[in-house]
């Protein structure tokens, strides 16, 4: 209660100023924000900003937009991340602050391409559309008086004089909701993608929207606003980049990949090379038991395919004698000698491990990374299946590996509609025989992890999967150490990173 | 009257210009009140002279150079076209891009050759007073929307000279919306969708929106001597089968087997009407009152901000009838037989001329005020007039706003 009552002693003695600045818990980021932050401050709300975008663009593909599952959830990442939520003007100063200048950081890494932009304002439509509704009686007009899209609402006697045409104007509405909802009356130019499918009701060149039209209107505005201020961020944008403490986090916001990076293994030397084969097919995402197959069919991988594969492998916790061992094995049965395997191919797998040149310890590829960069071409493995492969080809594949029609098909649809990572969960869900993949999937050695916590018993699942037979002994005892990379129970090692792994994958 | 020949046009059009045109209004609506600075100024005209040579983009300091210039060119067809942001005969003085047309009235073209697949009357390029009531109807439609929906004021409809309408929506406001709101006007005005290959243009789903139910209120009136009477629509079961085919299959096989019972399309209208009120909720029988009635709209023509339209008052080549205004009050009595062609008009004049030259008219006359005089003893006059009402109401509405903004802002 002391703690309370400091906040708002706080916020009054800041003066109303605060709370002036950020009346609503929502904006059209009109005006850029003018103080001083530091790089630290910069960095970690770009970076928040990012997840919860991430979190948007992921739950509106896996869930209905609006529905109840959709907004508890979506709920659940703004609170986490500390962005603005239904909260009263003085408390919530902070997350109001955070959200507009992490918006404006964030136009800076997303305006510089067409692909960019169009993700931006996406995401960002659809966290604005979550926030407007979730704005309670009045303050959908006082928000909207406040972005100078003022529309009365009509009175009630003008709406039973109307009723009859309001209900036969507008679809999903019947007698009751007629009377509980608003309308607002909007002039003509601003409603025109409702009026043109007469959507709304017209008269003397004014429709009559319905708060849950209102929306749209809002949104359109929203939008347009958005997509002009993005092209004049780009046209500025030389003068940004010029900085050179910015450059470098603005290029990473655009392509990067916010979550545990894997580089630490804490599961390192527990693999064992009889294993890889049986592991390929039971816990490796398809881009990798792809790349396996290739490696020993063709005793042989091209560089995107060492480099994407090799660095999987260093995640699931490979050692460096390991993998020159394996790799080394495989590339004699092919073309390559010992000799030149050794003043090659060696150089460039220690050089992964960070034992060469720079020491740069390599981070494995996120899928992200994989399905944004460098696309294979003829006669190279890498890259994401579901992104890269061809849908007949992928069908085969599937099929050949005993995946069920329906599964295959709906696979198919989630490729057809671009969502390569949810194909991927998917494809999880359908040989871990589990219902709900308990995770969003965002990089290869997280499915190997999940799948490893899965079959080595770390989670309730639907049905038991069957277990290899304990003649493999090693496999058998390391499943019972488990939960490979994800510590479960506190770590010894205070690692700031695995921290945050935990977090990330708890989900309730 | 003098039958036409489009022969004659050479020495018809110059007595037109001369004597017959109305420069005064047509000046007067196209300054619109001189609010704007050189609207007129930058306003697009394009015309067609002789042997189909076409000049665009002809604009004019004043409503009198333009006069001057019609007389000396006797243009065969005028077209209007956008209020540019620079003055349309200096473009080439301008940057590359920074030219552009800027505001035009809305304009709706209702060509009656988009209805062939609804008429049995006449072939494609002609019109009867039997098919010329899809104009009638497509006028009393569009203007209720326009002024009721879109809270529209001034509106000029104009007989094309052929075959069809065209409206001119003036206010301030519409003129300057962008191409996206017209097109959006005439999505919202459109119910017959679909080409050749499509058999159903009309699919009407519950709710039945205001648009729509104002609309068939004034469809229905007309239907039965349109197309029941005059198209005979279920006249034969050649022409009937076409109908059944836009009800539902059940209904469709019965009216067959019933049809040939009855005598005339009104009875078997009534047949038809009786049978799908056993099947609500579908609405067959406005579906098939729309597809034969409802206006057919040229998105084309009215989406483009710098799309040229014909003129009121242009002489049409073919049938060398003038593009007269249609008087609403009047409309169900309009005759497009009836529409003066310049022929007619111009004997008019010589009629006229000769019994003034009875009354010793005074020769040193200024040429305006023998100009007002003239039209008035030809057959256009009543056209004119109807032209310098809709003038005026600009007017008027004008001065009340300037009244009332300079009320509101205490100027005296």
């Amino acid at each position: 209660m002391e703690f309370s009552r400091e906040k708002r002693l706080k916020a009054r003695l800041a003066g109303d100023r605060r709370g002036d600045l950020y009346p609503h818990s929502l904006q059209f980021y009109l005006q850029p924000p003018t103080e001083n932050i530091s790089l630290a401050e910069f960095e970690n709300f770009a970076i928040d900003r990012l997840k919860l975008l991430k979190a948007v663009e992921n739950l509106g593909v896996s869930y209905v937009k609006g529905s109840d599952e959709y907004k508890s959830r979506l709920e659940r990442e703004i609170r986490k991340l500390k962005f603005p939520f239904k909260a009263l003007v003085e408390d919530d100063y902070d997350a109001r602050r955070k959200d507009h200048i992490s918006h404006f950081i964030l136009r800076l890494a997303y305006c510089q391409s067409e692909d960019l932009r169009r993700w931006f304002i996406q995401q960002e439509m659809d966290l604005f559309r979550y926030r407007f509704n979730e704005l309670t009686g009045d303050l959908v007009e006082k928000f909207l008086k406040y972005v100078n899209l003022s529309y009365g609402a009509i009175s009630k006697e003008v709406k039973e004089k109307l009723a009859v045409q309001l209900l036969n104007s507008t679809p999903g509405l019947n007698g009751a909701k007629v009377e509980e909802l608003e309308f607002y009356k909007v002039p003509l130019q601003e409603a025109m993608d409702l009026f043109r499918v007469r959507r709304v009701y017209l008269l003397n060149a004014f429709t009559y929207v319905p708060q849950t039209d209102i929306v749209a209107i809002v949104l359109n505005n929203y939008r347009t606003k958005l997509s002009k201020a993005l092209a004049l961020t780009a046209r500025s944008l030389p003068a940004v980049q010029s900085d050179e403490r910015l450059l470098p986090l603005l290029n990473h916001l655009s392509h990067s990949y916010v979550g545990p990076d894997y580089s630490i293994q804490k599961s390192i030397g527990k693999i064992s090379l009889e294993h890889i084969d049986a592991l390929s097919v039971k816990s490796f995402p398809l881009c990798m038991r792809q790349l396996h197959r290739a490696l020993r069919d063709n005793h042989h991988l091209r560089h995107g395919g060492r480099m994407q594969y090799g660095l999987f492998l260093k995640g699931i916790g490979l050692t460096l004698e390991q993998a020159l061992q394996f790799w080394k094995s495989e590339f004699i049965k092919g073309k390559v000698d010992a000799d030149k395997f050794d003043k090659g191919y060696a150089y460039s797998i220690r050089h992964n491990y960070g034992k060469e040149g720079k020491r740069t310890d390599y981070t494995p590829f996120s899928c992200m990374k994989i399905i944004l960069s460098n696309p294979p071409s003829q006669g190279d493995y890498h890259g994401c299946p579901f992104r890269h492969s061809d849908p007949e080809l992928l069908k085969q594949k599937l099929q050949s590996y005993k995946i069920p029609p329906t599964g295959i098909t709906q696979i198919l649809e989630l490729v057809k509609g671009m969502h390569y990572q949810l194909a991927c969960q998917k494809y999880f869900q359908l040989t871990h025989d589990v219902d709900d993949i308990g995770f969003s999937l965002n990089h290869p050695n997280q499915y190997f992890a999940e799948s490893q916590k899965l079959l080595s018993g770390g989670r309730e699942v639907k049905k038991e999967p069957s277990e290899p037979e304990s003649s493999q002994q090693k496999l058998s005892s390391q499943k019972s150490t488990s939960s490979c990379s994800i510590p479960i129970s506190s770590n010894t090692e205070a690692d700031t990173e695995l921290e945050g792994l935990d977090a990330y994958f708890t989900e309730d | 009257m003098a039958g036409f020949e489009p022969g004659s046009l050479p020495d018809l059009l110059p007595l037109y210009y001369r004597r017959l045109f109305p420069y005064g209004p047509y000046g007067r609506w196209l300054s619109y009140g001189g609010v704007v600075k050189n609207y007129f100024q930058r306003r697009e005209f394009s015309f067609t002279l002789r042997d189909d040579v076409y000049v665009r983009y002809q604009s004019f300091n004043s409503p009198q150079e333009l006069e001057k210039e019609m007389q000396k060119m006797n243009p065969y067809k005028i077209d209007v076209g956008a209020v540019y942001s620079h003055r349309p005969s200096q473009r080439n003085t301008v940057h590359m891009g920074a030219f552009h047309a800027q505001e035009k009235e809305l304009v709706f073209d209702i060509d009656m050759t988009d209805y062939n697949d609804v008429r049995r009357c006449c072939s494609s390029a002609e019109i009867c007073s039997k098919c010329w009531i899809l104009m009638t109807i497509a006028i009393r439609v569009i203007d209720r929307a326009l002024m009721e929906d879109f809270g529209v004021r001034h509106r000029l409809w104009v007989y094309s000279g052929r075959r069809g309408v065209h409206c001119w929506v003036c206010d301030d406001s519409v003129r300057k919306w962008s191409s996206a709101m017209r097109a959006a006007t005439v999505e919202y005005l459109t119910l017959v969708k679909g080409g050749s290959e499509t058999v159903k243009k009309v699919n009407l789903t519950d709710p039945i929106h205001p648009f729509i139910s104002n609309s068939l209120s004034l469809v229905e009136p007309y239907f039965e001597e349109y197309a029941l009477v005059g198209q005979d629509i279920l006249g034969s079961s050649e022409s009937w089968e076409k109908v059944v085919a836009l009800v539902p299959e059940y209904i469709l096989w019965l009216l067959l087997r019933e049809f040939p019972k009855k005598h005339d399309s009104i009875q078997r209208w009534e047949l038809l009407k009786k049978k799908m009120e056993k099947c609500k909720p579908c609405h067959a029988e406005w579906e098939i009152m729309l597809q034969y009635c409802f206006p057919r709209l040229d998105i084309n023509v009215s989406r483009g901000v710098s799309h040229l339209l014909k003129s009121p008052f242009s002489v049409h080549p073919k049938t060398g009838r003038v593009s007269v205004p249609i008087d609403l009050r009047k409309l169900d009595q309009f005759d497009p037989f009836a529409v003066p062609t310049i022929s007619c008009l111009c004997s008019e004049l010589d009629m006229a001329h000769e019994e003034e030259d009875g009354e010793k008219e005074n020769e040193a006359e200024p040429e305006p005020r023998r100009r007002t005089r003239d039209y008035k003893k030809t057959s256009l006059a009543p056209y004119v007039r109807v032209f310098e009402q809709f003038v005026e109401e600009m007017d008027k509405s004008r001065k009340g706003e300037l009244l009332k903004r300079s009320d509101l802002q205490g100027d005296f």
